[in-house]
């Protein structure tokens, strides 16, 4: 009993029997979204001090990463994030093309834009109707998942797989899409904005997500680069940051997108700068399926090579092609020697992958780096000051998904 | 890209000559190996120098080179959304070296530095908080130490009769799979199954 109601003799008066309350939020707690412990130290209904305990996810990715091939390792990315698995994905294929010197051929990089902004739109869905969810609202996850499922067909006609995808591979992407599936794409991007104001009209003027939210969790300049912030919790407090665009990969520099900001910096404008991505994200998409149907998107989607398998037909008549992919697929192919980072803009923030490749078949060393790591660190600083029922409002804004901070 | 980044190189070394030891431009990405005494002191010219601000931590990690006299490597990546580069920092240092902590200058350090300890057992001085961070409570060893087997030494069970979760040493019914994919005709290092009686026979 932490309450003071098994007694402790030496209060004098009945307001020196006021004692700090220490809960336990988590693990199994809805809006923990995921097995978050947070050891919360209340005075009265006002957090004092916030302690995340974590690693209740750990797999030890990194440490099972070091015995595996390059290729092997690959579907590990998507048990990260596994909310938007492709986007993990690319930093890894990033990585390992920046070192071997991959150059990734036109339609694969396209395809890896068209489902890297599907990742987004994913990601973004379930972050917004669940942070919903946490502060008294039902109806946005009902609506949203919708949306996630036909997303995650879109995922599964691609690949085979509805989350884990393992689709993105060093040197391009796995297949090829069939044209009625760009069709199919194009269908659904027309119809998702108006679910995007649907969504819109039951959330943004609705007046206790608006209670709950603006005024929670502000964050500012200062903040962000102490706590090493990055995405949408950058972008929320008005600076224009955003990897796409400041420090372009793949082939984002040819596509004609927005950055939203917010201005104050509160889990509302956070909100806002999710939804108006989600529409930048499904214009974006537009515009990869037309690139894609263009002649100049027409093509191989794997760069061949060494680090690629050569293709089915060639295997049925060529020995060397034979024996290129029973050779790709037992031993690997390897990378020579050095050390790269490579970071993407994930839906979460900046996710990056640090390699130090010794010239053999497996990576040496591999560090990932998550943005919601950071983001849950800063937990203590931002909760602190705010009532418990805000903490919930917090932890959905800052994004934590636990496949990746704890690895 | 790169040519930027080698005139930013020049000038920190220019201004920090008894902290740079060497640096490189490679694969469009700086890297410098510095001394590890004053490293608080450079990490805060990094952020604070007008041509550098560096005023964002990306990351701090470790890597593990039993083979070495100075047998981790610390590294550190910065990022200055102001001046758009990135740069990495690598210490190197011994087995019982202790690093200073950072998060005097970067509180994001905290979780990093402790998460660095956790998984190799390397000590940051003057850290407010060094517990482990992702292992599991009472945990032992330290696991990304290549000496660490990758099975680990527990493992970890409920128990029906005790009506409680037991922990016991690894018992694994196969062994780990762990390949050998140095090919025979690359000069492998082993006598392969046979090849012994080829001795004999001279």
């Amino acid at each position: 009993m932490m309450d003071g109601s098994k007694g402790f003799d030496d209060a004098l008066t009945g307001e020196q029997k006021i004692r700090n309350f220490n809960i336990n939020f988590g693990p199994q707690h809805p809006a923990a979204h995921g097995v978050l412990r947070l050891v919360l130290e209340l005075d009265g209904e006002v957090v004092e001090r916030c302690d995340p305990h974590i690693g209740l996810l750990h797999r030890g990715t990194e440490k099972l990463m070091e015995s595996r091939t390059y290729l092997q390792n690959l579907p590990y990315f998507d048990r990260l994030d596994y909310v938007a698995p492709m986007n993990q994905e690319h930093a890894w294929c990033l990585a390992i093309e920046k070192l071997t010197g991959v150059e990734v051929p036109r339609r694969a990089s396209l395809i890896r834009v068209l489902y890297s902004e599907i990742g987004r739109v994913l990601n973004h869905i379930l972050n917004v109707t669940t942070q919903a969810m946490d502060v008294g609202a039902l109806t946005p996850p009902l609506w949203g998942f919708e949306e996630r499922e036909k997303l995650m067909v879109f995922y599964e006609r691609a690949c085979g797989a509805r989350l884990h995808a393992a689709y993105f591979r060093p040197g391009g992407v796995h297949q090829d899409l069939p044209p009625e599936l760009l069709d199919d794409i194009e269908t659904w991007a027309h119809e998702f904005p108006r679910v995007i104001n649907d969504l819109d009209g039951l959330l943004t003027e609705n007046r206790i997500f608006k209670q709950r939210n603006a005024d929670i969790g502000i964050i500012t300049e200062q903040d962000i680069l102490d706590w090493g912030f990055s995405g949408v919790m950058v972008r929320g407090s008005g600076l224009a940051w955003d990897l796409r665009r400041a420090q372009p990969y793949e082939c984002y520099d040819e596509f004609d997108f927005q950055v939203p900001v917010g201005k104050n910096g509160d889990c509302y404008d956070r909100y806002l700068c999710r939804m108006e991505e989600m529409r930048q994200s499904t214009s974006i998409i537009l515009q990869a399926i037309e690139k894609l149907r263009a002649p100049e998107g027409q093509g191989d989607i794997l760069a061949r090579g060494k680090v690629t398998p050569p293709k089915r037909g060639e295997m049925k008549t060529s020995m060397e092609a034979l024996i290129h992919h029973f050779k790709l697929y037992t031993e690997g192919f390897k990378v020579p020697e050095g050390e790269v980072y490579a970071a993407v803009e994930a839906p979460k923030g900046e996710f990056g992958v640090y390699l130090v490749s010794d010239g053999t078949n497996r990576p040496y060393r591999a560090k990932i780096r998550a943005p919601g790591y950071l983001h849950l660190q800063a937990m203590d600083y931002v909760a602190t000051g705010h009532q418990l029922a805000d903490v919930a409002a917090i932890i959905g804004t800052m994004d934590v998904v636990f496949g990746e901070i704890d690895r | 890209m790169s040519e930027a980044l080698k005139e930013l190189g020049a000038h920190i070394e220019a201004k920090r000559t008894e902290c740079v030891l060497s640096w490189d431009v490679a694969h469009d990405e700086l890297t410098m190996d510095v001394a590890l005494s004053n490293l608080v002191g450079f990490v805060e010219f990094l952020k604070t120098d007008q041509t550098c601000r560096f005023s964002t931590l990306v990351d701090i990690t470790g890597v593990d080179h039993p083979d070495r006299p100075k047998r981790f490597d610390v590294v550190y990546h910065f990022l200055s959304m102001y001046q758009n580069h990135r740069i990495r920092i690598r210490v190197s240092i011994r087995d019982e070296d202790m690093v200073p902590s950072i998060t005097e200058v970067h509180p994001s350090a905290n979780w990093f530095e402790r998460e660095v300890f956790d998984m190799f057992g390397i000590l940051f001085s003057g850290h407010p908080d060094l517990r482990r961070i992702l292992t599991d409570y009472g945990f032992r060893g330290y696991p990304l130490r290549k000496d660490f087997p990758t099975t680990g030494y527990t493992e970890v069970r409920y128990d029906e009769k005790q009506k409680r979760v037991v922990y016991e040493p690894v018992n694994l019914v196969q062994e780990y799979r762990q390949f050998d994919f140095m090919s025979p005709w690359e000069g492998a290092e082993y006598i392969l199954p046979g090849d012994e009686k080829q001795e004999e026979a001279k």
